[in-house]
């Protein structure tokens, strides 16, 4: 069978296609399909010609096999020091193998490729740091990713993510209508309490646009009210855009790059559309990278820049602190000690530390770091995508316990994630593991702790 | 033989080696894509070169990053060799008393007792890393006989050109074996791994210039804490 209804070459374009893929649970007729999906050849070799150029060619060519990179890599390390889970090994006997027989792969290799690909890698680059030749194997699994997604041989969750993003321009199924609408509702019911606030969708040159993330107006809606309030008190002339408000994406982690051309530039639009003086984006590692380090590049901007400054939360509430704009009363700084998880996609990949570092020293009293940290911490066990594959998820579980006991040893209980990637893969560890510990954005815990100005402080009524 | 060795071949082995690996670097940076690597090289190339070449010294540094610091068998091993397979070549007396009759110019030499450390480390450095290739199943997986004939390449010139210097055996046989591998790998390097005597740098300065320009070098400035 060359191709199959659910598992083919084509990525997701319409809601009837996303319905009918969604409607296959588990994706138990995609991954039957996709053991009979044919290679095309003829395209991977053209792709190759194109896309392969001296720097990959190079990482491959002149790897020395010196195993330096075996140890840099948490899934060698909590895989029992498997050999075959070695960060050489693994892009050498994948991409490697694709690169030297010319593109001539079966579909057998193409599905081993994949499990490589989505679960012995992560594209934390962590490997690239310690290559004494620079090769960043997380650079090129991103790569074989895309060789991957262009021949329909993607996890059914990451083929569905990136239908989410075609589709609805988010990874998941918010309109347009449904995200004002949550804007709204979550301005109303935070008026009481915090009079004045407000969501504004669409104001004209705002100095700051926020973007966010769209499993919290779906899942989480109070992160957007958090997000409002915290603007509110820092005084921030603010707006969303009612598009292009969505960060993340899923068709990164997929490999699909028309895709995260597509929303990186609705990203952009808004922008252009509102002309606000910088973008502050929500609490989320992966959206940063591809919406601010990678998304340049997609869109064609020769300067490798976003159109106006883009700015992490971390780096917002950062500059906040520091400029006075938000208050911590010292009384309710956190007592306990607590620790803070680096995010490899804004810390490693965009030398965020000192922001986070910053935002410790000014809401914790017994800051703790995790051994190692800054550029050189581990994955929290669920990034690239790892999170969110069925398929996978008992090697994902497995992955975890890097963090368990990088959390463990700094004796911590509470756990400071600014990513929602990290977040999810610390609550999900507590659920495998059960170690007795706590983990929180930054946004609630600045709430509990921010210092309100007397003018915004609601009206005692007089009675 | 020794006066052809010497004479036209030298010339071909030389030539071969420094066209080769110049050639090597050309068509790597004209393979550089700004939207394929996605690194904006051109607007950034002040910055990013001061990552690249941060990079670069770094890696080139005993124990100047973490990963040379996590791993010291290792290090030791690779410093003791490349040090010796840098400078003996080029600073040893007898070879600049050739490149002088032959070309006419000459370098500093080495005092003879420093070349003979020199040689001897690296030959150690070299038995080194052949042990840890055998000994750790984390290397073992990814050792193919290319990488034993590309350490025989790399071995082979020293070992012989040591023996010949000591006058123990068949000096002329020695001195003859000695010439023909050296020459040999200079004529293979430029089209293999041993390449890396020019991809190192261009390789480490592309990521260098990678983290500089686009992962987050504005931030933390152009120097990544290697």
């Amino acid at each position: 069978m060359p191709e199959g209804t659910f598992c083919n070459r084509r990525p997701v374009n319409t809601e009837e296609d996303l319905k009918s893929l969604l409607g296959d649970k588990g994706g138990a007729q995609y991954y039957k399909e996709m053991a009979e999906l044919e290679v095309d050849v003829e395209a991977l070799k053209a792709t190759l010609q194109k896309t392969l150029q001296s720097r990959t060619k190079t990482w491959l060519e002149i790897c020395a096999h010196c195993g330096m990179c075996a140890d840099s890599c948490f899934l060698y390390r909590v895989n029992d020091r498997d050999p075959k889970q070695v960060p050489a090994y693994k892009i050498q006997s994948t991409l490697g193998e694709i690169v030297r027989k010319k593109g001539e792969v079966d579909t057998a290799f193409m599905m081993r490729t994949m499990e490589v690909a989505w679960s012995q890698c992560t594209c934390c680059n962590r490997c690239g740091m310690y290559c004494p030749h620079g090769i960043d194997m997380g650079v090129m699994f991103s790569y074989l990713r895309g060789l991957l997604f262009s021949q329909g041989f993607v996890p059914w969750e990451l083929k569905i993510g990136s239908g989410m993003h075609r589709v609805y321009g988010a990874q998941m199924d918010v309109t347009t209508e449904d995200w004002v609408e949550t804007c709204e509702w979550m301005a109303e019911e935070q008026q009481e309490e915090w009079p004045g606030l407000e969501i504004p969708v669409d104001k004209e040159d705002a100095d700051t646009m926020y973007v966010l993330n769209a499993r919290e107006p779906k899942h989480y809606p109070e992160d957007l009210a958090e997000a409002a309030i915290l603007f509110h008190l820092a005084g921030e002339n603010w707006t969303v855009p009612s598009e292009g408000w969505e960060q993340t994406s899923l068709t990164m982690f997929a490999g699909d790059w028309a895709g995260c051309k597509m929303q990186v530039e609705r990203v952009y639009a808004a922008v252009d559309k509102l002309r606000p003086k910088r973008v502050v984006g929500t609490e989320c590692g992966h959206a940063h990278r591809a919406t601010v380090i990678e998304g340049p590049y997609w869109a064609g901007l020769p300067s490798g820049q976003t159109p106006v400054p883009f700015l992490h939360y971390v780096e917002w509430v950062s500059e906040a602190l520091t400029t006075g704009k938000l208050k911590i009363d010292p009384e309710k700084r956190i007592k306990e000690p607590v620790t803070l998880q680096d995010s490899c996609n804004y810390v490693r990949n965009h030398g965020l530390a000192k922001h986070t570092r910053i935002i410790m020293s000014y809401i914790a009293e017994d800051f703790h770091e995790m051994a190692p940290n800054r550029e050189h911490n581990y994955c929290c066990g669920g990034g690239g995508g790892f999170n969110g594959i069925g398929r996978y998820r008992h090697q994902r579980n497995v992955a975890l316990k890097t963090k368990r006991d990088q959390i463990l040893a700094t004796g911590c209980k509470l756990v400071v994630a600014p990513c929602h990637n990290c977040w999810d893969a610390i609550r999900d560890l507590e659920e495998e593991y059960e170690i007795g510990i706590r983990w929180s954005f930054l946004k609630p815990l600045l709430i509990s702790m921010v210092i309100v100005p007397e003018h915004l402080k609601p009206q005692e009524e007089d009675e | 033989m020794y006066a052809f060795l010497t004479g036209p071949m030298l010339w071909v082995a030389l030539l071969v080696f420094f066209g080769g690996l110049a050639a090597r670097v050309v068509w790597y940076v004209r393979g550089l894509s700004w939207q394929l690597d996605r690194v904006a090289y051109g607007p950034h190339l002040a910055h990013g070169l001061k990552g690249g070449i941060h990079s670069a010294l770094k890696w080139m540094l005993p124990f100047g990053t973490q990963s040379w610091r996590e791993q010291p068998y290792f290090a030791v091993a690779f410093f003791l060799f490349h040090i010796g397979a840098v400078l003996v070549p080029l600073f040893l007396a007898g070879h600049n008393i050739i490149l002088a009759e032959r070309f006419g110019f000459s370098l500093p030499v080495l005092p003879m007792g420093i070349a003979d450390a020199l040689t001897v480390a690296a030959i150690i450095g070299l038995v080194m890393i052949a042990l840890r290739r055998i000994a750790l199943t984390e290397v073992r997986i990814l050792t193919t006989a290319y990488d034993w004939f590309i350490l025989a390449v790399s071995a082979a010139p020293f070992v012989t050109g040591f023996v010949a210097r000591l006058h123990v055996a068949n000096y002329d046989a020695w001195l003859l074996a000695h010439i023909i591998t050296g020459e040999l790998l200079l004529i293979v390097a430029p089209f293999t791994k041993l390449s890396h005597i020019v991809l190192f740098f261009m390789s480490r300065g592309q990521l260098g210039m990678d983290y500089a320009i686009k992962r987050g070098g504005y931030s933390r400035g152009a120097a990544f804490p290697w």
